[in-house]
């Protein structure tokens, strides 16, 4: 089962688990991954917006999930992704890996982020604590983790 | 007529979210038409100042510049994205 979100709302952790996994008894694992509005000790944030591509995006995050299921035996995956604005410390995104096994669970999860941050049409752009503001630019680092799985 | 859409920081150079056009003649790709933007006013050219930051979709699929555009397409404009 791959489930798809977009949602301007918190996700709720032990619910989304729950639906992964409701009346599966293949599941041996699960991997996971959560990103956050992390501070910048350096440039204090207030938070983060995020905006995106209506209709682009689910398209995008659907063709995510179908190749990860292409890839690794998954029992199921969920993606959602919050938009709007986020302070720190805040939820921003929840990758769910359900698999028989833990290796094709954990590097389904890490297929699925990689390939989230770099191939599905969002934009975050930061608030700072000064009042200052500033889109973040795509980083290097974030397309070389997503052509390893090339 | 093409539908054009503007995301993050190019949305507020243009100064609005999308706009409606007629594909103006001799405009086949999307590097076309970002040429063509980019050369009709002001804040075309403030858009499209750097084109290779700047990415785009057809109809919802990323897409190259030298992707080939028609009339009723939706295209969009924007930077590499950030998300996840």
């Amino acid at each position: 089962m791959i489930t798809i979100r977009v949602q301007t709302g918190d996700f709720d952790m032990a619910a989304e688990l729950a639906a992964l996994t409701a009346g599966r008894g293949d599941v041996g694992g699960i991997g996971c991954f959560i990103g956050v509005v992390r501070d910048d000790p350096a440039h204090p944030l207030a938070a983060l917006s995020l905006e995106h591509y209506p209709g682009m995006t689910e398209q995008a995050m659907t063709a995510i999930a179908t190749e990860a299921a292409r890839r690794w035996d998954l029992a199921g995956c969920t993606l959602l992704h919050r938009v709007g604005r986020l302070p720190v410390g805040a939820n921003i995104v929840l990758v769910l890996a359900a698999a028989p096994h833990r290796q094709s669970a954990l590097d389904a999860a890490g297929f699925l982020i990689d390939w989230l941050k770099t191939k599905a049409p969002f934009w975050k752009q930061e608030f700072f604590a000064d009042g200052t503001k500033r889109w973040i630019e795509a980083r290097e680092d974030d397309d070389t983790a997503a052509s390893r799985w090339q | 007529m093409v539908r054009v859409l503007y995301f993050a920081w190019l949305r507020e150079r243009a100064g609005r979210a999308e706009e409606q056009l007629t594909l103006p003649s001799g405009v086949t790709t999307i590097g076309g038409l970002a040429a063509w933007l980019r050369a009709r006013d002001e804040a075309g050219a403030a858009v499209f100042s750097n084109p290779a930051v700047i990415r785009a979709a057809v109809n919802q699929r990323f897409a190259a510049q030298d992707v080939p555009i028609a009339d009723g397409d939706e295209v969009a404009f924007f930077p590499p994205v950030t998300g996840g």
